[in-house]
């Protein structure tokens, strides 16, 4: 097993690597500078501006001074604020986006493992093709068009819920957060449930159902402590691709919402061509997925005995 | 009586039998064809395919045309502007068909690059085995961990939003499963018996290839194709609605999408028509695959 962690942690640092080079390098491939402005700059103003952010040293260097930055935990300034470090602008947005992720993905979890169930337990009927259809719309419509279409019904036509932003002096308040934990639970509901209803399916046809049936235990407590247990395997392997789609979706969601996270942030520097903010949120989301990859991957070890760390 | 006969007499009979026999891609097509889903998305589908390449040649209104009197209408039949006009008075008809025109080309583009990077990455591995193939796959498990969408991000940044750009960067992100699916595929299929079948049986490596590795590997890739191209469709869409994809004039249904979002209030049937074409669309995409998939491999169902 420690064989097997240590393992994992040597391939997970240098794809971390192999991100930040590949993200740092293409960077720095840009035809023009993000201070190219629409009028020309005095020669020496610019070599000062290069000079002041370290522009002007050879690249190699330039990537290892980053490199040595980030083991310090300094992802460097800004090019656009100028008063702001890249580790500001993340520590400004990670609160927002972090709450919407983890709601959504306990509320998927929740809801997705239920609906699957449900739909396994009760095969073949209306409730079953209920939950599947569900799922195949939640799969097909993205939420950049849930999002929208529920901020302008909810929000507006029906005005139940406001329709996006937070409250500067409340900050983040349920009301506000319904919708967009809503929109990016979404797909991961649809997607869930049809995990737990395959996994579901199969294991109440094995054989330790029927004995576990067979010695009288009754209906619930068969199905909730024997069968469910083996049936949310699949979903321990997904929490990997699951953190990945959140975190993409989550740039969608706050853009259509308004919230100030992480992911509107990264849009904004995107377009703004703020290169070491874009940077920064690339290296800490890739690490993030590739960290809980990884924590994934170990659970399903720990929890299913039939895995060899080989 | 079939001992009597010489290995190449013996492989022509093979080849007539089966010539006679009810192919693998016949019995695929009648099991298609029993799927009424499926066979509704492929008419959907051929209906908006018609309308966005054709429609826009025969619509009455161009999509860039600029009616500065119509700003925001209604649908209405005036004027023939049946979904409405634009916050610049655009035709609404005309440009949801020039974005699907926009997003299907996409679709089907970036998903044949991405099909030749993975049928060859993946074809090379399973057909080399060994340490290169272990060397390879290792190579996609890690980049399957990678948010691929935001390298496509930082090319748009660093590079500007080129179209052809959007094309590659999105086929070069999806095409690791494709390479899993046939290098399997080619693995599997090298020891199979019926390949040892036609090997004993004198059919020469051409005949093995053309009548029982193509056929067999085509299933599974076919399959994934058409359940690629939405997903492509809806890289491309997300890319757009940030304002990170296909830049004016040009225009895509994401791009419309999100200048729907901004004026839903005002005139929501600029955020109705796009996000309905785009579901669509979607819809009939993963009809036809899944309808394939259980056509093609009938023991999955």
């Amino acid at each position: 097993m420690i064989g097997y962690i240590a393992r994992r942690l040597l391939v997970a640092v240098p794809t971390v690597l192999i991100v930040i080079t590949v993200a740092f390098f293409m960077m720095r491939l840009a035809p023009g500078g993000p201070f190219d402005l629409e009028q020309a700059m005095p020669e020496q103003i610019r070599q000062n501006i290069m000079a002041a952010y370290g522009m002007d040293q050879p690249v190699w260097k330039q990537y290892l001074d980053y490199l040595a930055g980030l083991v310090r935990g300094d992802l460097g300034p800004s090019l656009k604020f100028r008063d702001k470090d890249v580790a500001d602008i993340i520590s400004e947005g990670f609160p927002v986006s972090a709450t919407i992720g983890l709601l959504s993905i306990a509320l998927a979890l929740m809801v997705g493992s239920v609906l699957g169930s449900i739909a396994a337990l009760r095969q073949n009927t209306s409730a079953d093709f209920g939950v599947v259809g569900f799922a195949t719309i939640g799969i097909v419509i993205p939420p950049f068009v849930v999002g929208p279409v529920l901020s302008l019904v909810v929000g507006i036509y029906l005005g139940w819920l406001p329709s996006g932003g937070l409250d500067p002096r409340l900050g983040m308040t349920v009301d506000r957060l319904i919708l967009p934990v809503a929109t990016l639970a979404l797909p991961q509901i649809a997607i869930i449930s049809r995990l737990m209803r395959a996994s579901m399916i199969e294991v109440i046809r094995s054989n330790y159902i029927r004995t576990a049936r067979a010695k009288g235990l009754s209906g619930p407590a068969v199905i909730v402590r024997h069968a469910m247990r083996s049936a949310i395997l699949p979903l321990v392997s997904y929490i990997g691709p699951a953190a990945a789609a959140l975190l993409t979706g989550s740039i969608v969601i706050e853009q259509v919402f308004s919230l100030p996270g992480i992911g509107r942030q990264f849009v904004f520097a995107a377009l703004q061509r703020d290169y070491t903010v874009v940077m920064g949120v690339v290296i800490l989301y890739a690490s993030l997925i590739i960290m809980l990859n990884l924590i994934a991957d170990l659970l399903y070890a720990a929890l299913n005995p039939k895995v060899k760390y080989d | 009586m079939v001992f009597t006969h010489t290995p190449s007499e013996k492989s022509d009979l093979l080849e007539k039998s089966a010539v006679q026999g009810r192919s693998l891609w016949d019995d695929a097509l009648a099991r298609l064809l029993r799927n009424k889903a499926a066979v509704a998305s492929m008419v959907i589908l051929g209906i908006l395919v018609f309308l966005a390449f054709i429609g826009p040649l025969l619509w009455v209104h161009e999509s860039g045309e600029i009616y500065r009197d119509r700003v925001q209408m209604p649908p209405t039949w005036d004027n023939w502007h049946i979904f409405g006009t634009d916050a610049q008075g655009r035709d609404m008809f005309a440009r949801t068909l020039v974005g699907l025109r926009m997003s299907l080309l996409v679709g089907v583009v970036a998903t044949a690059v991405s099909l030749i990077i993975g049928v060859v990455w993946g074809a090379t591995a399973g057909f080399l085995g060994g340490r290169v193939d272990q060397i390879m796959m290792r190579i996609v498990d890690i980049l399957y961990a990678l948010p691929f969408i935001f390298f496509v991000i930082i090319l748009m940044v660093v590079f500007g939003r080129n179209i052809i750009l959007i094309f590659v960067a999105i086929g070069a992100v999806e095409w690791l499963t494709m390479a899993r699916i046939v290098r399997g595929q080619t693995i599997s299929l090298r020891s199979m018996e019926f390949v040892e079948a036609a090997q004993a049986a004198g059919a020469s490596q051409a005949a093995i290839i053309r009548r029982h590795i193509v056929p067999n590997v085509l299933g599974p890739v076919v399959v994934y194709v058409t359940l690629t191209i939405p997903v492509v469709i809806l890289a491309e869409s997300f890319l757009s609605f940030l304002g990170l994809g296909v830049q004016e004039p040009l225009t895509s249904l994401g791009n419309l999408i999100a200048n729907g979002a901004r004026d839903m209030e005002i005139a929501n049937w600029t955020l109705f028509f796009p996000a309905a074409t785009m579901m669509l669309t979607l819809f009939c995409f993963n009809f036809i695959g899944d309808g394939l998939r259980d056509a093609i491999d009938p023991k999955d169902r």
